[in-house]
């Protein structure tokens, strides 16, 4: 069952462009049947994994290789899987009104539910191998979703982007899983789960840990890779709060709170992530405040609040890890919602920069009411689950053995930053006075405001009944990531002490920064340049720098001399074969194999007189015809020494090479300026080292054949297995059919390639390719 | 120009030509042959007819072009592959089954044949479209 929740989004995926060519209008409602249904599903799973019960699916999949496709479901995975499907269904149901009417909504469909099923494959996956794929998945899919609009200039490199930081991390992660696994013996995390010290005291162990951190932060957008999200808001909005707020950026999160039992609770640990979840806290709120478009604002506050999160996870005691679970869940819900407002204004008032609203609580209340209720929980006012949230945070700051005012200072400027964009984000929109009072607004179908209104609901909801929540489903996560279970406790009030004091200080502070807030973002604006040497300035140059040192190679190798590619490739395999043959001590040669018979000395002599007139002669027919003696030599030496086979194709290619030559030779200037003396000595040179190394190894393969056990086995058993009496044909379709499959295959995109490259040249007076 | 004489031969030297490689398609699991080597001599076959009457001629000649020939050599080749996997064995494993003639005699078919039937294809189309689309530019 669990393996169908994510199978079934795949399978539902490649049947959305159909479905949405066939009934546009009702793709949405079908499409939206299933994400709700898996809701449904995990909803029900809940209390039974309250209970101590975990789900566990597995099939074989790669076994020699210890990889199995195997599921499971416990207090962690809920969550996620909740949050994936629950927030899932609402942007599947938003995207439909949202996109209406774009003709590529089908493709839009696809992605997004591939991607869903990709995220939910993360989340439940119990096997290392199973999760990566999943991993690029969601990276894959989320390449398509931000370059969506593929005509800008803008979406598609801001998705290359993405796609290359979240993929080379990926590849940083595959090899830490590796590592780990192959340290800890197994890539199941269940049993992995028990090898927790034995990796922890392995020498491997700080690879496997900077492997691993290099995926979770690439993907989870910590300092310095968070440049890539911001950009990544090119993306539509409903993909902007589903995959670069609620889900994907969180996947680096939750992979850290997977392996928290693992690797977690060493020094390193906690300093890693640590420093980097508090930079990166620090540059997302920084960056956040000065932003004037809506949608990178909120994209820098969840830079900052994926900082919080991995921040809470190094700090690693029993209250960070409930504050980090706490600020994960109430982050979720408020971010999607602001988010999913955003498109609704955009859709509404046609802008996205801050600057042109105003008013527009008049003309989308619902629309108001979910930002403000969004809003106070993004500030951590009461009664919010965003305040509990906030409280968890200074609960553990002012808790926290060392380095207590720092850290806490760390948490009360992310708390002011955000208590001001809250500010800004729900109150000037809706509230101030328009700019432009005579824009026309459109009026926003039920889709656009469900969104938004049930994700702040929730918030509102659990902030006030947070005993909803506590037992049923954080205490579960806390046994996942934290084992053994607590009981843990949630709410509103905890008397009067310093958290509530410093709360309250927050709130005071990011409302004074509010009411200031024109001078103040004047003051700021010049410091926002700083931002122009940052990390994004650094891809850029690493980008540069690797196509430049591509194209000065490739001039180098490959300037389109043909001369130039024979000679390398003859000095390439010269030196490397004359190595090994040197090291290995490859130049026996056992004479008593050298006996020769007057059919071979004739026509040895042949292809040598056929090889002195290719060289000498003046016309490239007469070269050619001579090559093509020298082929019709070998084929006879393999008729001498029994090989048909080999002798009938011999033949037939060495036609077939004349007439292809002749064909060509055509379009070639009549002939030749021989080259400088200089240069025919070296090719010369170079050729005799080629054939006389060549002959060296033919050689020495005589004596190699000797230990050789295949051509037995081929012998024996290529009537019995194969039902063939031919053994050279028996190897090529049945022992090596899948080396043969190679060979077609090559020769096939060999074969297309001429005729691409004769046929769809671009013509001379248009230069566009003419496909 | 064209000649009276290739003309007239290529005529008569085509069907035999064309028998001669599936003759040895057939052949090749047992006797010197196969695959390869028949898809050599049909595209060689199609050759001369370029040669006696124009590269034209010859595209217009073949039922399906060089490039669907290629892909459906592909596709057989991989499809006799992905046979054994219903019957839960490996990619490739070779699937038999031995047909018994009222003569007594009997024969083992299997799905190398059509593996060597799409390397046939293959090699057939991919010479075919090389050298026809060379010939052709003139």
């Amino acid at each position: 069952m669990i393996t169908a929740t994510v199978i079934s989004g795949f399978v539902l995926a490649l049947t959305a462009p159909l479905l949405t060519r066939w009934r546009s209008s009702l793709a949405g409602y079908i499409l939206t049947l299933l994400p709700l249904g898996l809701t449904t599903y995990f909803a029900l799973q809940v209390s039974s994994i309250a209970a101590g019960q975990h789900l566990v699916e597995s099939f074989a999949w790669m076994p020699s290789l210890g990889i199995h496709l195997s599921f499971y479901i416990d207090g962690l995975g809920v969550l996620f899987a909740l949050l994936i499907s629950g927030v899932g269904t609402l942007i599947v149901f938003y995207a439909g009104a949202y996109l209406a009417g774009n003709p590529q909504l089908g493709r839009f469909y696809l992605y997004l539910l591939a991607f869903m099923a990709s995220m939910l494959g993360v989340v439940l996956s119990a096997n290392l191998i199973t999760l990566f794929i999943f991993w690029e998945l969601t990276s894959i899919t989320s390449y398509f979703l931000i370059g969506f609009e593929h005509e800008r200039e803008e979406a598609r490199s801001s998705a290359l982007q993405a796609l290359l930081v979240t993929g080379i991390g990926g590849l940083a992660l595959l090899a830490g899983f590796l590592l780990m696994g192959h340290v800890g013996g197994s890539l199941e995390i269940r049993e992995l789960l028990n090898q927790a010290d034995v990796i922890q005291a392995h020498h491997l162990y700080k690879s496997i840990l900077v492997l691993i951190l290099a995926g979770a932060f690439t993907k989870s957008a910590q300092t310095p890779f968070h440049f890539w999200l911001p950009n990544a808001m090119e993306a539509p909005t409903p993909v902007s709060a589903y995959l670069h707020s609620v889900t994907m950026v969180k996947a680096g999160v939750y992979l850290l709170l997977r392996l928290n039992p693992i690797l977690g609770g060493t020094d390193i640990w906690s300093l890693s992530l640590g420093f980097f979840g508090a930079v990166t806290m620090v540059t997302g709120a920084a960056m956040m405040v000065v932003q004037r478009d809506i949608k990178r604002l909120l994209a820098y506050s969840t830079v900052s609040g994926l900082g919080t999160m991995v921040f809470l996870i190094g700090l690693n005691t029993n209250t960070a890890l409930l504050a980090a679970v706490v600020f994960l869940t109430a982050h979720s819900l408020y971010k999607g919602s602001l988010f999913l407002t955003a498109g609704a204004i955009s859709h509404a008032a046609g802008t996205r920069d801050l600057d042109q609203m105003g008013d527009l609580a008049r003309h989308i209340p619902l629309i108001a009411l979910a930002a403000i209720l969004a809003g106070l929980s993004m500030a951590g006012l009461p009664p919010t689950f965003g305040f509990i949230a906030k409280e968890s945070l200074y609960q553990t700051v002012l808790g926290a053995p060392q380095l207590t005012i720092i850290l806490t200072g760390i948490g009360f400027f992310t708390g002011i930053t955000m208590v001001f964009a809250a500010g800004i984000l729900a109150i000037p929109p809706f509230f101030g006075k328009s700019p432009n009072p005579a824009t026309h607004h459109h009026s926003l179908p039920i889709h656009l405001w469900l969104g938004p209104v049930v994700l702040a609901a929730l918030g509102l909801l659990i902030g006030i009944a947070p005993q909803l929540v506590a037992h049923s489903f954080i205490s579960p996560v806390l046994q996942s990531v934290n084992p053994p279970a607590q009981d843990i406790h949630l709410s509103l009030w905890h008397g009067f002490n310093p958290i509530l004091f410093l709360s309250l200080l927050t709130i005071a502070s990011g409302g004074i920064a509010y009411a200031f807030r024109k001078p103040l973002l004047q003051f700021l604006a010049v410091g926002a340049r700083l931002g122009r040497i940052g990390p994004l300035q650094w891809y850029y140059l690493i980008l540069e720098g690797v196509k430049s040192f591509a194209q000065w190679q490739t001039q180098i190798l490959q300037g389109g001399l043909l001369r130039r590619y024979i000679l390398i490739i003859f000095l390439f395999a010269i030196t490397t074969v004359m190595v090994t043959m040197f090291q290995h001590n490859g130049f026996g040669i056992k004479t008593e194999l050298l006996s020769i018979r007057f059919f071979e000395l004739t026509i040895c002599l042949l292809m040598l007189a056929a090889a002195v007139i290719t060289i000498r002669s003046q016309s490239r027919l007469s070269a050619i015809v001579a090559m093509g003696v020298i082929g019709y030599g070998i084929a006879l030496m393999f008729i001498l020494f029994g090989a048909p086979d080999l002798a009938v194709t011999q033949f037939i290619i060495e036609t077939m090479t004349v007439i292809l030559f002749v064909l060509v030779i055509y379009r070639l200037p009549r002939f030749v300026r021989r080259p400088a003396k200089y240069i025919q000595a070296r090719n010369a040179l170079v050729a005799l080292l080629g054939g006389g190394l060549m002959t060296a190894l033919v050689l020495a393969a005589l004596n190699a054949q000797q230990g050789s056990r295949l051509s037995a086995f081929f012998k024996a058993n290529s009537y019995l297995l194969a039902h063939g009496r031919n053994i050279v044909n028996v190897i090529i379709v049945d022992f090596r059919g899948m080396d043969t499959l190679g060979e077609i295959t090559v020769l096939a995109l060999a074969g297309t390639g001429v005729f691409t490259l004769l046929k769809l040249r671009p013509r001379e007076e248009d230069d566009v390719c003419d496909l | 120009m064209r000649s009276l004489i290739l003309a007239t031969a290529t005529r008569i030297l085509m069907p035999m030509l064309l028998l001669l490689s599936a003759f040895l398609l057939l052949r090749g699991h047992n006797l010197p042959g196969g695959g390869f080597i028949g898809g050599l001599v049909a595209a060689a076959t199609f050759i001369l007819h370029s040669f006696a009457f124009g590269p034209q001629q010859t595209v217009r000649l073949l039922p399906i072009s060089p490039r669907g020939i290629i892909g459906s050599g592909l596709l057989v080749a991989t499809g006799s592959g992905v046979a054994s996997l219903f019957k839960l064995k490996p990619f490739m494993t070779g699937q038999w089954k031995l047909m018994e003639f009222a003569s007594g005699q009997s024969l083992h078919l299997g799905t190398p044949l059509l593996f060597d039937i799409g390397v046939y294809l293959v090699v057939l189309g991919a010479t075919l479209i090389i050298i026809l689309t060379l010939a052709e530019e003139d």
